[in-house]
């Protein structure tokens, strides 16, 4: 396994058991995440980007399961790990932001108990004033005055939390964080703020972020790269630069064109006709093909393959599949 | 200039913050939450008029006033040459199917209960009495089809739980659009909608605007977005307009810092241009206690101790255009020499 490459999933499946059979929720995903890069995770609703966050901490609750495919994480496969072991990886070596901090804080217990208690379920040898100075060190370099550990979560602002859940993946030094929409609940100062932040984390702490969102302004705002789900599947990943001045996958174009742009002089959006598949019953052959405007007869048929189609960007798109063969 | 569908002057709505007995007690001075606070605007016949600002700005208070579903603490709201004010729960009833709202989450907005036809066919009860049974359906069959749910018979008896969020909220513009409104107060009618779906609800809502004549107040959090249907556009900052002008005019030459501020955070989708601008200090202040003056010179790159700080800047044309109005001493006021970066 090449060395800068911090996570690694093969063929990775998430099937959801449900009443009319099981969902795969995620597809067979092949995606690495290299070391100290920030990648963009995009797709809509339903694509199965959460779940892939999930999957990746082994975080899948029954209905759901893992039903197949690899866990690479700095060298070990995390699909053979026990639960126990699992649980030091889990906050210790990857860290977890969510989109609403207020759920995922606890409202009766002060910031401060949130951190030490951290640090002190992890690290048992430290003790409780040391864990407090490294609490409030951090959530200085974060822009939270130290005074405010004291403070319940429900007295801080919303931009605050979501520092201070930052700070909880960083109080262990995780070597990933697993951001899920973290930016989807806060306005766009604040939102741009935090992006700031999770740059600068990266420089100092040499951080990997995979950063899971609707927004793909956000995504070209921060992001090295970036993946792009459809249903379940892995569409494209690239290069941001790349992607987004010359994507490959028709999803992918689409769903750059049809994003609002404050810069541009165009007045009318890309409409993207038709909607998601039902996974319950999801079409043959390439997920996207019944609303693919370059749609070809195989395209219903049969899957494409991922695979890079120029260096630095692959896609699972017939399209490159023929030119690879008329060649 | 075409006319004011709606005119809004000095517009104020203070919600009284609970007190606890022992502070009414005592007498303690009852706080309140300035939500609004002093704010006037037209929205024109025919136009989109945006109302664009962050959370807790007043945005969507403003859109409830306007509607009338809050009693203002003070100001006036004037529909079609009406003062609503002085109108009785009765004249107010009659004046409802004049202006409809469509709110963020349409699941909210429908009861899981009703079929979608007799969602849509609910305000026509209510409104449009004279109509035969047969006269309503075949109106809520139109109603479908006008907002692209195809065929109308089939989607008529599905529930809300059937169908899909993008298809939900074109059904709530149905039901608002069956009463043959003027006015439609769309708060973030399309943030839950993926961006996909987005421009499909975008289009809807321009495309119902030619057909049916209508008006737009277009509530958002969203300047990117409210750039692809706004004609006029007007800035919020803790209840108060910082901004107000042609869309264009306003994201071209934005004049007061805060306004600047908003434009440059909003993330662009192309890596090539990166933010590279810095942003304001802190965050929004609390609206019980807001700042004197200028509500955000504490955050403000520009502002000037001793004249930010005092009186408040009202709104006045920039460059002597009238069309567009900033509220700020430095840039429209009588200060503009002290302006640093002038």
């Amino acid at each position: 396994m090449m060395d800068d490459i911090l996570y690694s999933t093969r063929d990775l499946t998430v099937d959801y058991a449900t009443r009319s059979g099981d969902v795969h929720a995620v597809d067979q995903v092949s995606l690495d995440i290299r070391r100290g890069e920030i990648l963009g995770l995009v797709g809509e609703s339903g694509c199965g980007k959460s779940t892939l966050g999930k999957a990746l901490m082994r975080m899948i609750r029954p209905p759901g399961r893992i039903s197949g495919g690899e866990l690479w994480f700095d060298g070990r496969n995390l699909m053979t790990l026990s639960e126990k072991e699992m649980q030091h990886v889990r906050g210790g070596e990857i860290g977890m932001v969510f989109q609403d901090p207020m759920t995922s804080l606890n409202p009766v217990q002060r910031v401060i108990d949130h951190l030490t208690e951290t640090i002190r379920t992890h690290e048992p040898k430290v003790s409780d004033a040391a864990a407090r100075a490294r609490a409030e060190e951090l959530v200085e370099k974060l822009g939270i005055r130290r005074e405010r550990l004291d403070d319940y979560p429900h007295q801080l602002s919303g931009g605050m939390r979501q520092r201070v859940m930052i700070s909880l993946a960083l109080a262990l030094r995780a070597k990933l964080v697993i951001a899920d929409e973290p930016t989807t609940s806060l306005d766009v100062i604040v939102e741009a703020k935090f992006l700031d932040l999770l740059r600068e984390l990266r420089d100092e702490f040499d951080l990997t972020i995979l950063m899971i969102t609707h927004n793909i302004g956000v995504v070209a705002e921060v992001a090295d790269r970036v993946a792009v789900m459809y249903a379940g599947k892995m569409a494209e990943v690239g290069d941001v630069y790349g992607v987004f001045r010359d994507p490959k996958h028709p999803y992918t174009q689409g769903l750059l064109q049809s994003v609002p742009n404050i810069d541009l002089d165009e007045h009318e959006l890309y409409k993207m006709e038709g909607s998601p598949p039902n996974l319950l019953n999801p079409p043959s052959g390439c997920p996207f093909h019944p609303r693919c405007p370059q749609a070809m007869d195989v395209c219903a048929v049969e899957v494409p393959v991922f695979h890079e189609v120029v260096p630095g960007q692959s896609t699972a798109c017939w399209l490159y599949e023929l030119e690879a063969t008329r060649d | 200039m075409t006319e004011a569908l709606v005119q809004v002057r000095d517009l104020r709505k203070w919600f009284p913050v609970k007190q606890g007995f022992l502070a009414a007690l005592t007498g303690e001075e009852r706080q309140y939450v300035r939500a609004v606070d002093g704010v006037s605007f037209d929205i024109r016949k025919g136009e989109v008029f945006g109302l664009a600002g962050e959370s807790g700005s007043g945005k969507s208070t403003v859109g409830r006033l306007v509607l009338r579903l809050l009693e203002p603490t003070d100001g006036s709201v004037v529909f079609d040459g009406v003062d609503l004010a002085g109108l009785s729960a009765e004249e107010m009833r009659k004046l409802r199917h004049r202006m409809q709202v469509v709110f963020q989450d349409p699941l909210a907005s429908l009861n899981p209960r009703m079929t979608i036809g007799e969602a849509i066919e609910h305000p026509a009860r209510i409104h449009m009495p004279q109509l035969s049974p047969e006269e309503r359906r075949a109106l809520v069959l139109r109603m479908l089809e006008q907002v692209g749910m195809v065929p109308p018979e089939f989607f008529y008896s599905k529930y809300p739980h059937q169908i899909s969020g993008g298809q939900r909220q074109r059904i709530v513009f149905a039901r608002g659009m069956i009463t043959a409104p003027d006015l439609i107060v769309a708060d973030e009618p399309i943030a839950m909608a993926d961006v996909s779906v987005r421009a499909l609800l975008l289009d809807l809502m321009m495309q119902l605007k030619d057909e049916f004549d209508l008006t737009y107040l277009f509530i958002t959090h969203d300047l990117a977005t409210a750039k692809y249907v706004c004609d006029r556009i007007a800035v919020m900052y803790l209840g108060k307009i910082v901004e107000v002008g042609p869309l264009e005019d306003v994201y071209t030459n934005p004049q007061h810092p805060y306004t600047r501020a908003l434009l440059d955070a909003v993330p662009v989708p192309d890596p090539l241009h990166r933010r590279t601008e810095p942003l304001p200090a802190g965050e929004i202040p609390n609206p019980i206690n807001p700042p004197s003056g200028c509500r955000f010179h504490p955050r403000c790159p520009i502002a000037q101790e001793g004249i930010c700080d005092g009186e408040i800047p009202p709104l006045l044309p920039v460059a002597g255009n009238p069309e567009h109005r900033a509220a700020c001493f430095l840039r429209t006021g009588e200060y503009q020499h002290l302006d640093p970066l002038r």
